[in-house]
């Protein structure tokens, strides 16, 4: 019996156009029925399908002799050597973080280890890039209180540690704050698992925790904007997941146990859209179909329709296709771990996903219409336009805008934040979170990983083209002043509605920038995932295109660890242009919204000063090495002084000098003895190099003016933790 | 490492409970963790006078299996706190800290949500009395009752503390002061 025709409103329930909706009646050649409607709504929106962005991803780089598998499967992978691999990527958990801090933020940490882990790969390290609206809001603490508490919850829990991240405050984040979760891990090369199935009438097998009515249409409601009834967002709370990272430690102690059985042929976990999308996927990129028996699938509460199930976003449960005949064997893992296993389904031949539900089929339709069918747009999109007008800094000290940027919360010490992460656990974090990037070492190996993610969204806002270079510069940066030969990267684009052709032109360039930078710099796109619709009330975001970076310190022994000493020579590596604007500092001084931002980056600059530092660390010439972002040469030198509790004396410049972001640019220490060497090795290597000073004592001096060490340690320490632990704000 | 499952615990000299989230420790910290089948092994070793030490989690399940005395509760911040920490050896007569000098102080790093120690005080006293304060805190980071951070069995020979001694072995990661204690109960036996 052909089903009865869908009302608009439950069309558009399901997030599909009209035109949409005619497609897949032209395609089935009849009308779906309600089951069928959520499948293609589930496979067909923007989370799953890519539909706005898909044109432009193609066009970054993905390749290198470092790459092993780029975009495309759960995580990206790189080489480490010929025998070790570092599976990661970076993922967007926005809505459901808003709507739900703690839950949203633990499942963005759950689904991130999961891609990772599905993989094959041990989890090693976690990351974090955290967007929030105005720091002054009482909402603003409630929602970061709780998303610090749920990432931290889940991570802590399931034992990886979280070695760094991101905090930025901006009212374009008020009621639209943005969790980007990073999740790398190690696996061997011949030990690699895709999600390709093979094998006609392969059974597919159910893993982990049992399937209940949370997250039913959550990849949906990621596709969507917020509304302007507050209410109205919170009624979605019952499409967030709950998280339990014992259960997912748990599964993927038995997932590894499976994959050492040599029983498994292909293995997707279930994160949006659940079981629609893991099984899709396997069919679909083994050019088989599938066949669900619902009826085997391990649920959680009664009254659970196939509609449902197919589209439950229930956590910690994983899909396999495995070799026939060993269904006994595979059972008998997860037992032991005591966790859901069953055999639910099989791969067919016919181009078809087959659903059967209470002995009747449910769910008859062709499966690679749904990914490769699924829409595809070029939207119209327009560059945005810019002011020839800068903005001049507000008359102001040194020593005042010091004070300035150490006590505004966007350049402050995040402390607050990373404590409640266990940063150590695993016994490897050889640099702890704080500074640049973060260094882990890899057990039973001279090899250390490098891991920073980085965002410019202010400096995207207005030049979208180099504000995705930037970020991209900037990631490479931080790497290297850490001692890592950058790999490869993955990115997280969070915009609003590509339906806008201004946001959807902000889009366009940040990738045109980040395209230009990774093909520059050698770093590839190995992983990422795009968050549309983040806006309210129509009021979009400030783009925010993360980066979640790699390196590789191939002997750790050279990893100087960046410990200062007393008498140290401050230098900076990299030509200053005093015309560039110092962003930071005019953001935090300006009265009037900045309209034009003079930063550019040089890629040839940035690659040469940035190997010229590779090449100091590793002749051991330099005793530290910091890259100078927001704040400029100032701030840097600020940061460097608080982390070795060190002061300095350097010579009087002017506030422009000491604050403008020119790119490329590097702040380093060097031993007296090491002086003349260093100074000679510059001039062959045609890279500028500028003498600031010397580490000395407990001030901070530029010049005759100085503060002391002391007091900006305690403005640097405790902005957060004052803002977030102040009696009045607890309501 | 011997699976939770099992009954009986092998020829050993020592027992040791190390941290992490037992069973996801979705009651009280190590409460569920306290019947699991090992722990009825664990605690007749106790009892025939055998050695152990709980570290963190470990802590926790001993105070739950009622082998050491006391409690942890969440820290007065309610936040879990990851950093070095320092400590002063407050009983230095045990095999887990004979390397140290009396009144030292040492760093450990602390990674806990459930670290605050709680004793009555009556028990407090009769702790103090028996030399069961092994271990306090300087600038106390969780609210433990007397800075406390580990204690010890009346018999001296079961030791809980929160910090994490194992992630002191490392002069690369920082501190080695929790090398010093394993190597002082490799020196007692």
């Amino acid at each position: 019996m052909t089903p009865k025709d869908h009302s608009p409103i439950i069309i558009r329930a399901h997030g599909l156009t009209t035109k949409e909706y005619n497609q897949i009646k032209k395609i089935l050649d009849r009308t779906p029925n309600i089951t069928e409607l959520g499948i293609f709504s589930a496979m067909w929106n923007e989370h799953c399908s890519y539909k706005s962005s898909r044109k432009w991803l193609k066009e970054l780089p993905t390749e290198g002799n470092q790459v092993i598998c780029g975009p495309g499967e759960n995580a990206g992978i790189v080489a480490i050597d010929e025998r070790l691999a570092l599976a990661f990527k970076m993922e967007s958990h926005n809505h459901p973080s808003y709507i739900e801090p703690f839950n949203g933020a633990a499942t963005g940490v759950g689904g991130i280890l999961r891609d990772v882990f599905t993989m094959g790969a041990r989890p090693i390290a976690v990351m974090n890039s955290l967007s929030m609206g105005s720091a002054d809001k009482i909402e603003t603490k409630e929602i970061l209180r709780g998303v610090v508490k749920g990432i931290s919850h889940y991570g802590n829990s399931f034992g990886v540690p979280n070695v760094g991240g991101e905090l930025r405050f901006h009212a374009s984040y008020n009621r639209n704050c943005l969790v980007n979760a990073f999740a790398a891990g190690i696996v061997n090369r011949n030990e690699i698992f895709y999600s390709k199935a093979t094998g006609i009438g392969s059974p597919i097998v159910y893993m982990g925790a049992k399937t209940g009515k949370d997250g039913v249409g959550g990849a949906s409601m990621a596709s969507e904007s917020f509304d302007s009834d507050d209410k109205l967002n919170k009624a979605k709370r019952p499409s967030v997941q709950i998280g339990d990272p014992f259960l997912e430690k748990k599964l993927m102690e038995a997932c590894f146990e499976l994959m050492s059985s040599g029983c498994v042929i292909a293995i997707q976990d279930m994160g949006a859209a659940g079981l629609t999308c893991s099984s899709v996927e396997m069919g679909d990129k083994g050019n088989l179909g599938i066949f669900l028996n619902l009826d085997k699938v391990p649920i959680r509460e009664d009254q659970m329709t196939a509609y449902d199930i197919m589209l439950s976003e229930s956590q910690e449960r994983m899909l396999a296709v495995i070799k026939a005949g060993h269904e006994d064997q595979a059972k008998k893992i997860f037992s032991k771990w005591d966790l859901d296993f069953a055999v639910i389904g099989n791969t067919i031949e016919e181009d078809k996903l087959l659903i059967n539900f209470n002995n009747k089929i449910v769910a008859d339709l062709p499966l690679k219409c749904l990914s490769d069918q699924a829409p595809q747009y070029n939207r119209p999109w327009t560059s945005p336009k810019r002011k020839k007008l800068y903005t001049d800094i507000p008359s102001i000290t040194i020593q005042g805008a010091i004070e300035v940027l150490l006590s505004s919360p966007n350049h402050c010490s995040k402390r607050w934040v990373w404590e409640q992460y266990d940063h150590m656990i695993l016994n490897n974090t050889l640099k702890r979170p704080g500074l640049d990037a973060a260094v882990t070492r890899i057990d039973k190996t001279s090899y250390g990983l490098v891991f920073s993610c980085d965002s410019n969204p202010l400096l995207c806002s207005i030049n979208p083209f180099e504000g995705g270079k930037q970020a991209v510069a900037e990631c490479y940066r931080n790497i290297i002043s850490s001692g890592g030969t950058p790999l490869a990267i993955t990115d997280n684009l969070n915009f609003g509605s590509p339906e806008d052709s201004e946001i959807m032109g902000q889009f366009v360039n940040c990738i045109k920038g980040i395209k230009k930078a990774c093909v520059e710099l050698n770093f590839p796109v190995v992983s990422g995932n795009v968050s549309f619709y983040n806006q309210t009330d129509g009021k979009s975001i400030l783009p925010t295109p993360t980066i979640g970076g790699v390196g590789l310190i191939k002997n750790i022994s050279d990893h100087t660890a960046g410990t200062i000493n007393e008498n140290d020579f401050y230098y900076t590596i990299g030509k200053t242009d005093e015309k560039t604007t110092a962003l930071a500092l005019l953001t935090e001084l300006s009265q009037t919204p900045i309209e034009n931002i003079n930063i550019k980056v040089n890629l040839e600059e940035e690659k040469r000063n940035g190997q010229f530092i590779l090449y100091l660390f590793r002749e051991k010439l330099i005793s530290s090495a910091h890259d100078v972002s927001d704040g400029g040469i100032a701030l840097a030198l600020c940061e460097l002084a608080i982390i070795n509790d060190l002061g300095f004396i350097v010579t009087e410049g002017s506030t422009e000098y000491f604050f403008n972001e020119t790119q490329a640019r590097y702040v380093i220490t060097v031993n007296p003895s090491k002086e003349k060497e260093l100074i000679s090795l510059a001039k062959e290597k045609d890279v500028h190099l500028t003498k600031l000073g010397v580490a000395k004592g407990t001030k901070l001096c530029f010049g005759q003016n100085f503060l002391s060490l002391a007091y900006v340690n305690d403005l640097y320490h405790n902005v957060i933790s004052n803002m977030m632990e102040s009696k009045n704000n607890l309501n | 490492m011997i699976w939770h499952k099992e009954t009986t615990l092998p020829k050993v000299d020592l027992v040791v409970l190390p941290g992490g989230f037992s069973y996801g420790d979705y009651l009280r910290c190590g409460a569920i963790a306290a019947k699991s089948p090992i722990m009825k092994a664990v605690k007749n070793f106790y009892e025939i006078g055998g050695f152990i030490i709980g570290i963190c989690n470990g802590f926790q399940i001993l105070t739950e299996t009622k082998i050491l005395p006391g409690a942890l509760i969440p820290n007065t911040n309610q936040k879990f706190i990851c950093k070095d920490q320092d400590l002063i050896v407050a009983n230095n007569k045990t095999f887990f800290t004979s390397n140290f000098e009396h009144n030292k102080t040492i760093s450990i790093p602390i990674a806990h949500h459930d670290g605050q120690y709680f004793l009555n005080g009556p028990e407090i006293e009769e702790l103090e009395q028996n030399e069961g304060i092994v271990l306090k805190y300087r600038d106390n980071p969780n609210g433990s009752i007397k800075d406390i951070a580990g204690v010890c069995s009346k018999n001296k020979r079961v030791i809980g503390m929160m910090p994490h001694p194992e992630r002191a072995v490392d002069k690369e990661l920082g501190s080695i002061s929790g090398l010093r204690m394993f190597e002082s109960v490799i020196s007692n036996f």
